[in-house]
């Protein structure tokens, strides 16, 4: 399969969308898009299960390489593995998801969808790169939309929210930046050419000195972009600031890149120097998950419990990748997954009460389940599944860092397991007193009697959300399946070159 | 005979236009501005596309005048900028009584920024030099009516005769210990001794004056504020991409056993460039301002480059300045028009621009968005080829520093998009702009530029082999 398509599909959109007129028109082709884009990743999902079955078992499948820039040995080299695949399918749900919950954005519809889609093809892009300098391109090309949409469609302290996340990404993609062009440099192919391809720098071994000069910098770069303590503070505010498709676009997709970029390049391309600091970024994530856990605790807005848990969140997949096992990577590639949808669907819940009611605080709200059973429900899934009930998707993935991470006989290792374990309780208690507050009980103002519950395009937007999460906790061998060879051959990356030291 | 009308037709070209202008004013008949900007705009449009026909080199006069395919294009980008910046002046020279003179003066600079780089002997770089200067000055000062303007042309000429004086001291030094003024032959007798060192230094800083690197920027941002927007857009694109040409060339060729010399000087130049240019660019109001500081930090990215020393280094320059002809033409155009229409120039004047003028705002947020090197705009790939370029001397700490240069860059940039399209006018905002055709397309031309030149490698590549 063209795996090009993945990217030319949404920018084709955009261009339909640019040629449209009226917020009719331009919502019935993004929605077709975005259709397209969903019935596309399972297309890939089917083809890459049969070419796997059929016993290709080389690193990436559907590779296409093309030169960019000769002189700078920059290729236009795309490739999938079952990680992409997933993060894929994760993009794809997100997006249609987006795009119908935005069935009624009145204001600059085509400037909308068109920044909403754009941002789309910025992420496939980036998980189909296979070269440093195209996924650098593609991860860049995101980060303007972001401030577009917090800017012009948010609410609240949108100018200051959408300024921070703009300014705090883009000193993330600096720093990667710097790291990448050191990799670069640090890669010798024949007569003094630099290499930016991803699999041929994995098979170099990279000098242990600049792996440990650069591999701060690619992480942490991508890290920022992934909500690594102490760089998440854009995470709550861009999260809260944001129309509910970006939230959902930002929490589900966005984060998401920074997660697979530091299991992708950091980890993977510089294996040695992951060892060395993966101590601290055990350290950094179990930080990130008690402390995301314990400001959750505190918050009365709805969208900055869930941005808060997002943080707490978004520490597993750190410290599934820190703890350098293949089941912590396996499960950190899930909780992605798990976390993207999951979030998804949070916001798209709270985005529905809020268009509604106009209040996000749960001292406000009170005994919606009453006039909106199935907004309510859609509530409390993505709450259960969030505070890792089996059955749903939050659980399998949450189990499957934990079982790695207890792989790892080193105490101090165990003792991060252990905390990161216990900061389940704290989520329990904070997403069940903000969904007790919201849904159930009186109905703590009149006016809410008269409100009607969701039209169709938000039950299909919530549908499509909760059969990839159901499908995740219901039946998790096949994405287990899907990502195992590829977290396999990162860590035996890392345990290959352990050796040397 | 042949070889002179062959090698020096962009020249000749540029003469003739001069020459069919100055014909025109001694005529009786009476030309309306109307008239005449369609035939300038016509002739120029004729004169960037014969630069493409035939690019053999060759050198004249004994090695004064040399050309090249490289030196071609150069002159090929200077003149597709020209064409560019007057098609956006329209407006503003419909409304003005000097339409030939200032175009006369304008091509002369130009001319003298030919012969400038393509000169193959000191005392022709100055020549040209001059001859690009001084006219700039006159027309610095074409506001006839308003006082900043006049004074924006003393402090130029000020500036750039001090400018001159250094860059002759040092021609003088380099002629008083090598014996020759030929490019060709200097490098040989440069053996690194404490005079030539002296007057390595004081070139470098004429140069500095011309590409307004830090510490030798401070005419700038008064200059750029003072002059009509046209000359603004002029003196920031092409008079300061012409003198990157010189001084790549210069310092690749003419100064290259010096380079470790060299390598120290450009170096502590381009990270003060970047760092002054940006802090001071964070505070402007004034439109023009914020451009002069952002083109200062944007040369500062440029010497990075060029502090590379190698054949990448000196195509990420040239590639560069193609990229920003695009970038800052398409934010100054903008400008032009908003000024030449509505007389404004701040940056708050600016509120709910998106609302009422949707298409100038989205070229402004895309130029800016080139600017500060955001994908997929052209911006993007000129600054990531300069800064791989500069690193490749292996100092990263340029690479860092330019890096943070990045973000804070990204907040003015980012400011303007936020003052267009998010903040709120309490007054009315800036009624809908009437857009001739001759801006449009040089706009269209511009967002063509940034949003297609990147995903092209071929460009870089032809500019690269070019560069040996």
């Amino acid at each position: 399969m063209n795996l090009s398509l993945l990217v030319i599909l949404p920018l084709l959109t955009v261009i339909a969308v640019v040629c449209c007129k009226g917020l009719k028109q331009v919502r019935t082709v993004s929605f077709i898009g975005a259709s397209a884009q969903f019935l596309l990743a399972f297309f890939l999902l089917v083809v890459y299960w049969q070419e796997r079955a059929s016993g290709n078992s080389t690193a990436m499948l559907f590779q296409a390489d093309y030169i960019w820039y000769a002189s700078f040995n920059i290729h236009y080299h795309i490739g999938v593995d079952g990680i992409s695949v997933a993060m894929i399918l994760l993009t794809a749900f997100v997006v249609l998801a987006g795009v119908l919950v935005s069935w009624d954005v009145d204001t600059m519809p085509k400037e909308f969808f068109f920044l909403l889609i754009f941002l789309s093809a910025g992420a496939y892009g980036f998980f189909i790169s296979l070269d440093l300098f195209m996924l650098f391109f593609f991860l860049e090309l995101a980060v303007i939309p972001k401030f577009l949409l917090i800017g012009i469609w948010g609410s609240g302290r949108k100018e200051y929210s959408a300024m921070k996340l703009a300014l705090l990404l883009m000193a993330g993609s600096a720093l990667v930046f710097t790291g990448l062009v050191g990799l670069y440099f640090n890669t010798d192919i024949s007569d003094g050419k630099h290499s930016f391809d991803l699999l041929q720098v994995a098979q170099m071994a990279v000098p242990l000195q600049a792996q440990l000069l650069f591999f701060p910098f690619v992480f942490v770069g991508f890290g920022i972009f992934g909500a690594l303590f102490p760089f998440h503070t854009w995470v709550p505010d861009g999260h809260s600031s944001a129309p509910t498709a970006a939230s959902m676009f930002l929490a589900g997709i966005s984060m998401k890149l920074g997660g697979y970029g530091c299991l992708r390049v950091a980890v993977y391309l510089m294996p040695d120097a992951a060892h060395v600091y993966a101590p601290y970024i055990i350290l950094l994530a179990t930080i990130a998950i008690i402390y995301g856990a314990f400001t959750t605790m505190m918050q009365k807005d709805l969208k900055y419990i869930n941005a808060y848990s997002s943080v707490s969140h978004c520490g597993f997949v750190l410290l599934g990748i820190g703890m350098l096992t293949k089941t912590s990577v396996a499960g950190a590639v899930m909780q992605m997954v798990s976390h993207g949808l999951m979030t998804a669907l949070f916001f798209a819940g709270i985005g529905m009460l809020y268009s509604r009611t106009h209040t996000r605080m749960t001292e406000k709200l009170g005994g919606l389940l009453k006039m909106m059973p199935f907004i309510s429900t859609v509530f409390v899934l993505a709450g259960l599944c969030s505070l890792g009930l089996p059955g749903l998707s939050g659980f399998v993935a949450e189990m499957t860092v934990f079982m790695g991470s207890w792989q790892n006989p080193d105490n101090l290792y165990r003792l991060a397991t252990i905390l990161a374990c216990a900061s389940i309780v704290v989520t329990a208690v904070y997403i069940l007193r903000a969904v007790g507050q919201t849904v159930m009980g009186p109905v703590t103002d009149s006016h809410y009697n008269n409100l009607s519950d969701a039209r169709w395009n938000e039950k299909l937007a919530a549908v499509v959300l909760l059969m990839g999460i159901v499908a995740i906790g219901v039946a998790p061998f096949w994405l287990n399946k899907l990502v195992t060879p590829g977290a396999d051959r990162i860590i035996e990356q890392t345990s290959k070159t352990i050796t040397i030291k | 005979m042949n070889n002179f009308f062959l090698l020096a037709r962009q020249e000749l070209a540029l003469t003739l236009i001069i020459f069919i202008l100055l014909f025109i004013k001694v005529g009786t008949k009476e030309w309306s501005n109307r008239a005449l900007l369609n035939l300038i705009n016509g002739l120029l449009l004729v004169n960037f596309l014969s630069g493409f026909f035939f690019y053999e080199g060759g050198v004249l006069f004994n090695e004064m005048f040399h050309t090249g395919r490289l030196l071609v294009l150069e002159k090929n980008i200077l003149n597709l900028g020209v064409l560019i910046i007057s098609c956006q002046g329209y407006d503003w020279l419909m409304k003005h009584k000097h339409v030939v003179e200032f175009y006369v003066l304008l091509l002369s600079t130009l001319l003298g920024m030919f012969f400038m780089i393509s000169s193959g002997n000191l005392l022709m770089f100055y020549l040209g030099l001059e001859l690009s200067s001084i006219p700039l000055a006159a027309i610095a000062n074409f506001d006839l009516e308003k006082r900043q303007s006049s004074e924006a042309a003393m402090k130029f000429i000020i500036s750039s005769a001090f400018s001159s004086g250094l860059l002759l001291f040092g021609i003088s030094m380099v002629y008083g210990s090598s014996g020759t003024l030929v490019f060709s032959e200097i490098p040989q007798h440069l053996t690194g001794s404490p005079l030539q060192l002296f007057a390595l230094v004081l070139l470098i800083a004429g140069f500095a004056f011309k590409i307004s690197a830090v510490p030798f920027h401070l005419w700038t941002a008064d200059v750029y504020e003072g002059s009509p927007v046209t000359v603004t857009a002029y003196l920031s694109v092409i008079s300061k991409g012409a003198a990157i040409f010189v001084f790549v060339s210069v310092l690749y060729t003419v100064l290259q056993p010096l380079a470790a010399a060299w390598y120290n000087i450009v170096f502590l130049l381009s990270v003060l460039t970047m760092i002054i240019g940006n802090l001071f660019a964070l505070r402007q109001s004034n439109f023009k301002r914020l451009l002069a500081f952002s083109s200062i930090a944007q040369a500062g990215f440029i010497l990075v480059g060029i502090s590379g020393g190698s054949q990448a280094g000196k195509a990420s320059a040239i590639y560069f300045i193609l990229v920003y002809v695009f970038s800052n033409l398409g934010a100054f155009g903008v400008v032009a028009i908003v000024s030449a229409i509505t007389g404004k120039e701040d940056t708050a004047s600016y509120k709910g621009f998106h609302k009422t003028n949707p298409f100038l705002a989205w070229v402004m947020a895309i130029s800016l968005f080139s600017l500060a090197g955001i994908p997929p705009a052209a911006g993007f790939f000129g600054k990531f080829f300069l800064l791989i370029a500069g690193a490749g001397k292996g100092n990263y700490v340029l690479i860092v520093v330019a890096a943070l240069n990045m973000i804070i860059s990204l907040y003015y940039y980012l400011t303007i998009v936020k003052i267009m399209f998010i903040d709120r006018n309490d007054h009315e905002p800036m009624a809908k702009l009437p857009l001739h055709i001759y801006p449009r397309m040089a706009l269209v031309l511009c967002m063509t530029g940034i949003l297609v030149l990147g995903l092209i490698g071929e460009v870089y590549e032809y500019i690269f082999s070019l560069s040996l």
